[in-house]
C-alpha cells in the first residue's frame, strides 16, 4: 500500500500501525458520541413521563 | 471558578460545555500537526521508515500509565476525600486507557516484527504492560458488574490503588531486567538522546494524544454523570409508582372490609 511516502520494505507495518491508531480514535469519539445521545434521549423520555429533579430543573436540562 | 465549585456536576457539565469544542478543536490541530511531522521525519539509520511507528508507539505507551495514575488520584478522591466526581473521573478515563494500552501492545508488535524478529517476547516492560491492559479490562468489568455506583467506587478505587504498584515495575523494568525492550530514552537522566528529527514529531503527538485523552475524559465524565441522572430520576419514578400501588392496595382493602 502506498500513501505517498517511500516507507521501504515496512510499509505494511507502518501503515497497520497508524491504520489501527486511526480506527481506535475513531471508536473512542463514537462510544462518547452515541452515549451522550443515549442518555439525552433517556432524560427526555423520564421528563416526558413527569419526573423531575429534586431542583425543579428540567431532567434533560444538563446546564 | 474555584476547584470546589467543580465537585458541583452541574456547575461542571456548565463549564466543559463550553471547554469542549475549543479542546476537540485544539486535538484536531495538534493531531493533524504532528501527522504532518511525523510524515516528513527522515528515516533513522538503523530502524528505517518503523521510527514512524514510534510516534505513536510511545505517546500510547506514556498515556497508559499517565492515565492509570490520573484514576489513582481520584480513587484517592473517592476513599478519602469522598468527592462528588472521584469515581466519576475514574470510571471515564478506565476505556481510554485500555484503548491507549491496547494501542501501545499493538504499535509495538507491528513496530517488533521487522526489528526484533517477533512481534511478542515475554520479557518484563511487554508482560507488565500486557499486565496493565488485563487490569484495566478488569476494572472495566468490576463496574460493570455492580449496579450500585457508590459500592462499586470503593471496590474499583481500592482495585485501582493496588494496580498502581504495577506503573514503576513498567517505568523501570528495563532498568531491574535484562530485557529486549530498550531503556529509556526521553524522559531519562541527562535529557532526551534522541535527534530533534524524531524528539519534535513525538512530543508534537504525544501532546496531540494528550489532548485527545482530556477532550475524551472530559466527554466521558458528561456522560457517566447523565447517566447517573437517569439512574436517580428512574429509582424516584419506581418510588412514586410503588407508593401509588401501595396506597392503591390499602384503600382496595378498606373496600373489601367495608363489604
Amino acid at each position: 500500500m502506498s500513501i505517498g511516502l517511500d516507507l521501504g520494505p515496512y510499509t505494511s507495518f507502518i501503515a497497520t500501525a497508524y491504520l489501527a491508531a486511526a480506527l481506535v480514535v475513531v471508536v473512542l469519539i463514537g462510544w462518547v458520541a452515541i452515549d451522550y445521545r443515549q442518555q439525552k434521549a433517556r432524560l427526555r423520555l423520564l421528563e416526558q413521563s413527569g419526573v423531575t429533579r429534586r431542583s425543579g430543573r428540567a431532567a434533560a436540562d444538563i446546564r | 471558578m474555584s476547584l470546589l465549585d467543580l465537585a458541583n456536576p452541574s456547575r461542571f457539565l456548565t463549564l466543559t460545555a463550553r471547554l469542549l469544542p475549543w479542546l476537540a478543536a485544539i486535538t484536531a490541530i495538534l493531531l493533524v500537526y504532528g501527522l504532518y511531522l511525523s510524515a516528513m521525519a527522515p528515516d533513522d539509520y538503523q530502524q528505517g521508515a518503523t521510527v514512524k511507528i514510534m510516534f505513536i508507539h510511545v505517546p500510547n505507551a506514556w498515556l497508559s500509565m499517565f492515565v492509570w495514575g490520573i484514576m489513582s488520584v481520584a480513587s484517592l478522591g473517592t476513599l478519602v476525600w469522598r468527592h462528588p466526581l472521584a469515581d466519576v473521573a475514574a470510571k471515564a478515563a478506565a476505556p481510554i486507557g485500555a484503548s491507549f494500552t491496547f494501542l501501545a501492545l499493538l504499535t509495538g508488535s507491528l513496530w517488533g516484527r521487522p526489528m526484533w524478529g517477533t512481534y511478542w517476547e515475554w520479557d518484563a516492560r511487554l508482560t507488565s504492560v500486557l499486565i496493565l491492559f488485563l487490569m484495566y479490562l478488569g476494572l472495566i468489568a468490576l463496574w460493570r458488574a455492580v449496579e450500585d455506583p457508590s459500592r462499586a467506587a470503593r471496590a474499583a478505587a481500592v482495585l485501582t490503588l493496588v494496580g498502581a504498584l504495577n506503573l514503576p515495575i513498567i517505568k523501570f523494568s528495563v532498568d531491574w531486567w535484562n530485557t529486549l525492550h530498550q531503556p529509556a530514552s526521553v524522559m531519562r537522566m541527562g535529557g532526551p538522546a534522541l535527534d530533534k528529527a524524531f524528539l519534535i514529531p513525538l512530543l508534537v503527538m504525544a501532546i496531540a494524544f494528550s489532548f485527545l485523552f482530556l477532550t475524551l475524559h472530559l466527554a466521558a465524565m458528561r456522560n457517566e454523570i447523565l447517566r447517573r441522572r437517569v439512574r436517580s430520576l428512574q429509582m424516584m419514578q419506581a418510588r412514586g409508582h410503588a407508593s401509588e400501588a401501595a396506597s392503591a392496595g390499602g384503600a382496595a382493602k378498606h373496600v373489601i372490609g367495608a363489604v
